[in-house]
């Protein structure tokens, strides 16, 4: 393409590097992707603008609300929905829009904070484990299994409970419930891919150990973990309120959909129905966007499962 | 019969590790955590010499591993221990409250399956038609919404807009549930009495909660009846049976649901730990006197064996399922073989 000679050539390269040519060819990629994939397609692209939507909000909340999330007199105390606080107000008088927009903040934060630490645990665990398959593969394999089969949320509340309130503390004991997650798949897939021959091709070639995990194994692995994270920061999200619900997460003064859920409560007797009504739909739209896009990307990059 | 009971046997001795995985991973936990019982109990202020005499009596002064080997030793004797907050043994507490986290959750699991199996059903006759779509995605959804926030909307239409449901406890404030309590679970105490205005009531009370339980899990079981009957509708067997003028919903019900069932049972075994997660926010949500509260309630006070007794009861309980479920499912299944 350097030929300087072919005028011609060269026009066209331009045109196709314009914004409007971009644009076509990002529409053009766009439907070919949509009219291939369908449904599955659809799903994803709904679950990428939920969460940019929501990503959006937690790096310019000054564009979405003009009041401070702990601004105890943003406005009279607990008022309905209305167009000067579009949540309402709670009962210290703050707006809860603002709560909603900066509380995002958090949760999305410690959620996925919480799940790339159970990934970087998780994954090299699972990688060694079901590579070197000894002893230590079932010494792992059974402490991983055994925190696995017992309910996630109850081991987070102990873990929450003992480490106190925090954003870091509350990151560990989310991340704890899902360590276990990643273990098992990737150490299943490297059981699976250890024996293909391109693997065994290396290993007669005198790959070390590290190049074979690192090189070969390693890039099969992180097609199937992409989705799992994907699906695995949705769980987070739930869990993370959870535990403020609860009151184990996060000390008073940060903006969280959970506490807030959790002050509604006791509100709602009185029928204050915004205090509940937008933290927690906030919280299951961000879950739902993650697990659309999971299941978007599976359905993708898996074929196989289009027929149902 | 011999080999069932081998199995059996097996089974329950491989729950023994799991156990002790747990067990030390909490032992650990809430020792190395700051925060003991002895300054819970008797605040910040107390002088240095009672603490001590406290933490002894307690046996919190010794090592670590001792500790530890303490407990083991008293576990293997089925002792939970004796609460170090309260005079009491452990297990009283437990067996006081977990009646009532067993109602919730086994009638959560009802709603489950009654929501979450016909739906699929349906969703699977009709394939990718509305119907299909619109339960498809109400599956999503249920899937989605966290727990605690379904109760606490449930409770706002049903309990406080429309007044029909309570919305917390197990039984309304003028019954005296103790001319009728003894085993724990109402619904078996006031049907054995014979009393059935209390048995209404704790049915009433019953509905909010496992419906809360309940609406939230059902949809993975939607979605997996939905993919095993598609599956099962393909199958030879079910074009035989059609081809034997065997009517629809006989084809559907009968035959090929019965061969979908055997997953949604695995399923069932292991969804049931997201069951009692479920249940423990749902008893926070309707203040439901139950394990779960009393783990929480224990957790602020830094009552260590019962904390540790509660999560003991609660890997227990989820072993039993799964042995169960296995049971079950060799029942089913002609295929499996104990």
């Amino acid at each position: 393409m350097t030929d300087s000679t072919d005028g011609r050539k060269d026009q066209a390269g331009a045109a196709a590097w314009s914004p409007a040519g971009l644009a076509a060819k990002a529409i053009g990629a766009f439907s070919k992707a949509a009219k291939r994939y369908r449904m599955e397609w659809w799903i994803l692209v709904a679950g990428l603008i939920i969460i940019g939507t929501i990503v959006f909000m937690t790096i310019f909340p000054g564009i979405f609300t003009k009041f401070s999330p702990v601004d105890q007199n943003a406005g009279p105390q607990m008022v309905a929905p209305s167009a000067a606080h579009l949540m309402g107000t709670d009962n210290l008088g703050r707006d809860i829009w603002a709560r909603v927009v900066y509380g995002s903040q958090t949760i999305l934060g410690v959620a996925i904070a919480a799940s790339l630490l159970s990934a970087a645990i998780g994954i090299p665990l699972g990688l060694i484990s079901g590579f070197a398959g000894n002893w230590a593969d079932k010494v792992l394999s059974l402490i991983m299994d055994s925190i696995y089969s017992f309910p996630g949320l109850i081991l987070a509340i102990a873990f929450a409970a003992m480490l106190g309130p925090g954003v870091i503390n509350i990151t560990m004991a989310v991340s704890v419930v899902y360590i276990p997650t990643y273990f098992r798949l990737v150490r299943g897939q490297t059981l699976q891919i250890k024996e293909e021959p391109y693997v065994e091709a290396s290993r007669a070639i005198g790959a070390k150990k590290k190049t074979i995990l690192g090189r070969y194994i390693f890039p099969n692995v992180i097609a199937t973990v992409v989705v799992v994270f994907s699906l695995n920061i949705a769980d987070s999200i739930m869990t993370e309120a959870a535990l403020s619900y609860i009151g184990l997460g996060l000390p008073a003064g940060i903006p969280d959909w959970g506490m807030d859920l959790s002050m509604g409560k006791k509100f709602l007797p009185s029928g204050m129905w915004w205090m509940i009504t937008f933290p927690g739909m906030m919280i299951m739209t961000l879950a739902l966007g993650f697990t659309m896009l999971g299941e978007g990307l599976a359905e993708i990059l898996n074929p196989r499962l289009q027929e149902y | 019969m011999k080999r069932i009971l081998s199995y059996l046997v097996a089974r329950v001795v491989l729950t023994i590790p799991m156990l002790f995985v747990l067990l030390t991973l909490v032992f650990v936990v809430l020792r190395v955590m700051p925060g003991d019982p002895v300054s819970a109990m008797l605040g910040g202020h107390a002088p240095q010499s009672v603490i001590d005499a406290k933490k002894e009596a307690l046996g919190l002064n010794k090592p670590l591993f001792a500790q530890y080997i303490d407990y083991l030793g008293q576990l293997a004797r089925f002792d939970l221990g004796r609460s170090m907050i309260l005079n009491e043994n452990v297990i009283t507490p437990i067996l006081e409250k977990l009646p009532a986290t067993i109602e919730l959750t086994f009638s959560g699991l009802i709603v489950t399956l009654l929501v979450g199996i016909p739906l699929g059903v349906r969703a699977a006759r009709r394939r990718r038609t509305g119907g299909d779509s619109a339960i498809r995605f109400f599956a999503n959804i249920t899937y989605c919404i966290p727990v605690y926030w379904m109760g606490l909307m449930l409770q706002m239409f049903f309990g406080v807009f429309l007044n029909v449901f309570p919305i917390a406890g197990r039984i309304g404030m003028r019954i005296d549930s103790s001319e009728f309590d003894r085993t724990g679970f109402y619904i078996l105490d006031t049907l054995m009495k014979g009393k059935f205005l209390e048995f209404g009531d704790v049915l009433w009370h019953l509905a909010l909660p496992s419906i809360t339980l309940g609406l939230t899990l059902s949809g993975v079981f939607i979605r997996l009846t939905r993919a095993n009957m598609l599956d099962s509708l393909k199958s030879d067997f079910v074009l035989a049976t059609r081809a034997r003028g065997v009517a629809e919903n006989l084809v559907v019900y009968r035959h090929a649901l019965k061969n979908a069932l055997i997953p949604i049972v695995t399923m069932l075994g292991l969804q049931f730990s997201a069951l009692l997660a479920g249940a423990i926010l749902t008893e926070t949500t309707f203040s439901w006197p139950g394990m779960g509260r009393l783990l929480l309630e224990r957790i602020y006070l830094r009552d260590y064996p019962v904390i540790q007794g509660v999560i003991i009861i609660y890997a227990l309980f989820v072993s039993l399922v799964s042995l169960l479920v296995d049971i079950v499912y060799a029942a089913i299944d002609p295929r499996v073989k104990l």
